[in-house]
């Protein structure tokens, strides 16, 4: 007993000195969070500079949403703070004013690629073929009929649209903590909500006021998305590109303006709802963190994110290459 | 006399019929209660087996992988490489080194793509036609990194042809298992025809074989290469937060219950502390991760996903249990055991170590695993010290960045290759309830022994 006393005063010991000396070591792995749209391209990445570059260790990166992953990027600098965030939307000014404020002073826009996003229902569901005014008109609080803001009083896609499936409607769309979202509303609702011309007296928020009862605003993943469609086979839900591509069995995807989301579709910037995707450097943390240079420069490479790359293969829609040698030389120019 | 006789036996017969009938309704009730626990145990089981039956269902069909046999051709044309440096006599080591790491990248930025496609294009069968794209589709992705590992730890293979084993791709892997549904279109299928085509001649020559996953247990996660992910970071980042909450948890954890329990005066602060630990053995584990977040991260600065950070955290956790189910424990011990040891002339510390705790040590011991067990499925608390990010390497210490069973879990299951990652997922709940029902084993194993021996 006497013995096993000693041990355990020993470990406790050890455990109370052990720590402030593993405080000095300092962290050699990049860290990345953020955009759960961007996290299996970050994802492919992080594990092929980890087997391309022997020197480095592969870059450990987490999801959070595109606002989570900024969050927590402009907390500060340090090496408890991540080094890069993936955004799916440009950063916001409140952010940057966050991060300037927490004296993230050095933040470097990498724009890499663009990713559509699709509408979809189950594949044994019946075909849709959207136009943004009739998503709008299935997902407002209120809509305009005759010049007047009334409750929205569609309860089937037919009674928007003739051309739609006798269909209950509801819809499954990203939360607020996602890209996806801003996009959605911007390139989807804002557009439609314009086509269907709203009275003078209508208030600001009126396109994007969503009613509660037939819409589900989505906080986890994709994947959460598609469980809610399996629960119930009416529901159209907002996927990423890459995602519909990966369960094309179970997901049939809807047209817009009559147009088939594709890579190719998007690359020619025929399919409407397509968006940037981004990740934001941490310009201070370079020279400290090992590997963030190389890691942006891999990322960029033609092999990687260039036409025909890994991750053309993995769903990403790559940009020009005159963009692309643009925002490299940016980001190095602004390592000086 | 025979009035009151009659009187008397007419009375008793009354209290036994009363008697007779209070007794039907009460082995009536008896019966009902018994009916009652029976059913709740039989509804109970019903759900464990069936849990048991789902996650083996789907899970079970994941521990077999499909390996490709290829021959590897590492024809000199398609690998234009310069053979690796030597040191030279008057060349320092950091020169050769650098030299070296040189080479090595300039073997890394080759396409060796082309080896493995060179390599599948001689299984395919004759009168099929199928792009490179579609052709390589059927090997996983990391093929190209192990052939380009071999030629690194082996460079004179140039010229050369050896057989090895790669991987089938993911998709390739669910057309093989029938996890996609054969009979969908072909813009509904995954693969292209030519290349679904391929994988069954190649499944019918042997060239594809089944075999059992042993990457789920000795390789890290992967995105780019899904059929090659598997667990062992996940288990030893596991293994890393067990260890600190056993180093951690346990000393503390029976050091404070014995003070409480045996040496510090009731007092009100004594009490407001009991109270307080009782609270705190019931504040969800969601709260331990945000006070996790901010004590240990933000204000002591330890790396985020780290298992230091989250054995911490679960050590938080599991203390008041440990607490509490020891000082049950000390409060269970016969007055009289101590009471001889103080007769005997012992001294209070004497009387607690050598007299009171071995008693206990058997229910301290069970408890502390059970804590360790619980500890050891949470998820919760985990995920808001950022355990949840992808990490590809195994940490060599607690403050490397690591994930954890469960969370890897959490992880695969949002995955977008659903049809792969559905049974992967169950696959690593089997795991997980194997390293529970492992734990649980030794506790039942130690509190048997030593009951056996006190």
């Amino acid at each position: 007993m006497k013995s096993a006393l000693f041990a355990s005063a020993a470990v406790i010991a050890l455990a109370a000195f052990g720590t402030p000396v593993a405080f000095a070591q300092s962290r050699d792995t990049i860290q990345i969070a953020g955009s759960s749209t961007v996290l299996p391209f970050a994802s492919i990445v992080a594990e092929e500079f980890g087997a391309a570059f022997p020197e480095f260790k592969t870059p450990v990166v987490g999801s959070g949403g595109t606002g989570g992953g900024l969050k927590q990027f402009c907390e500060g600098v340090g090496e408890n703070t991540i080094d890069i965030a993936n955004a799916s939307r440009p950063m916001k000014d409140s952010e940057k004013e966050a991060c300037t404020a927490a004296g993230v002073t050095d933040v470097r826009e990498i724009q890499f690629g663009f990713d559509g996003i699709v509408f979809a229902s189950a594949s044994t569901g019946p075909d849709f073929a959207l136009t943004p005014i009739q998503i709008y008109k299935a997902i407002a609080a209120q809509v305009p009929v005759d010049g007047k803001l009334v409750d929205n009083p569609y309860t089937k896609w037919s009674e928007i649209d003739a051309s739609l499936p006798e269909q209950d409607i509801a819809l499954a769309i990203p939360g607020s903590n996602h890209g996806t979202r801003e996009v959605f509303e911007e390139k989807v609702v804002h557009v439609g909500c314009e086509e269907a011309g709203l009275p003078a007296d209508a208030p600001e928020d009126a396109c994007t006021t969503f009613r509660q009862d037939v819409v589900v605003e989505i906080a986890g993943d994709y994947t959460e998305t598609l469980a809610r469609l399996n629960s119930n086979p009416a529901t159209v839900g907002v996927f990423g590109l890459s995602f519909y591509d990966q369960n094309k069995d179970t997901l049939k995807v809807a047209t817009i303006n009559g147009v088939v989301p594709s890579l190719e579709s998007v690359a020619a910037g025929e399919y409407p709802v397509s968006r940037p995707l981004f990740f934001y450097v941490k310009g201070q943390h370079i020279g400290v963190i090992p590997g963030i240079e190389e890691y942006v420069q891999f990322f960029l490479s033609d092999a990687i994110s260039g036409s025909g790359g890994s991750l053309e293969a993995a769903g990403l829609i790559p940009q020009p290459a005159d963009k692309t040698a643009e925002v490299l030389a940016a980001f190095e120019a602004g390592a000086k | 006399m025979t009035a009151t006789v009659s009187t008397t036996h007419q009375s008793s017969l009354e209290r036994t019929k009363l008697i007779r009938a209070s007794l039907t309704r009460r082995n009536m009730s008896e019966k009902i209660f018994r009916g009652l626990g029976l059913a709740a145990v039989v509804l109970a089981l019903g759900f464990v087996a069936l849990l048991f039956i789902d996650v083996g269902r789907k899970g079970i069909p994941a521990f077999t992988q499909s390996n490709l046999h290829l021959s590897v051709t590492f024809d000199p044309e398609l690998i234009g490489v310069e053979p690796p440096p030597v040191q030279a006599s008057g060349q320092s080591d950091a020169d050769f080194q650098a030299a070296d790491l040189k080479w090595q990248r300039s073997v890394a930025m080759l396409n060796w793509n082309k080896v493995v496609e060179a390599s599948l294009r001689t299984l395919v069968p004759a009168g099929v036609e199928i792009s490179s794209k579609d052709l390589l589709a059927i090997a996983e992705t990391d093929a190209r990194h192990e052939i380009r590992e071999r030629f690194v730890a082996d460079p004179s293979l140039m010229g050369k042809t050896i057989e090895m084993d790669v991987l089938a791709s993911a998709n390739a892997a669910n057309w093989i298992k029938g996890n996609i549904d054969r009979s969908l279109p072909d813009s509904q299928q995954q693969l292209s025809a030519p290349a679904r085509a391929v994988i069954d001649s190649m499944v019918a020559s042997g060239a594809i074989s089944n075999g059992f996953a042993w990457s789920i247990l000795t390789n890290v996660d992967s995105r780019s290469a899904p059929a090659s992910a598997g667990l062992l970071g996940a288990f030893v980042g596991t293994l890393y937060m067990m260890l600190i909450v056993i180093v951690l948890a346990v000393p503390i954890g029976v050091a404070s219950a014995i003070y409480l329990e045996e040496f510090a005066p009731k007092s009100r602060l004594t009490d407001f502390i009991e109270v307080n630990i009782n609270n705190l053995a019931a504040v969800p584990s969601i709260v331990f991760g945000l006070l996790g977040a901010a004590a240990f991260i933000n204000y002591m600065h330890l790396p985020i996903s780290a298992p230091i950070v989250g054995g911490l955290v679960l050590t938080l956790m599991t203390l008041p249990t440990i607490i509490i189910a020891t000082r049950g424990a000390l409060l269970g011990v016969s007055p009289a055991l101590r009471q001889a040891a103080l007769g005997m002339g012992a001294s209070k510390t004497q009387m607690v170590f050598h007299h009171v705790l071995p008693v206990t040590f058997p229910s301290i011991l069970t408890a502390t695993i059970l804590g360790v067990a619980h500890a050891l499925g949470e998820t919760a608390p985990l995920l808001l010290i950022g355990m949840k990010a992808f990490v590809a390497s195994v940490p060599v210490t607690p403050f490397d960045q690591a994930t954890a069973l469960p969370v890897q879990i959490y992880l695969w299951q949002g995955n977008e290759n659903r049809n792969f990652f559905e049974p992967r997922t169950a696959a690593a709940i089997i795991v997980l309830l194997l390293v529970m029902i492992c734990l649980n084993g030794v506790a039942i194993y130690l509190r048997s022994r030593l009951e056996k021996r006190a």
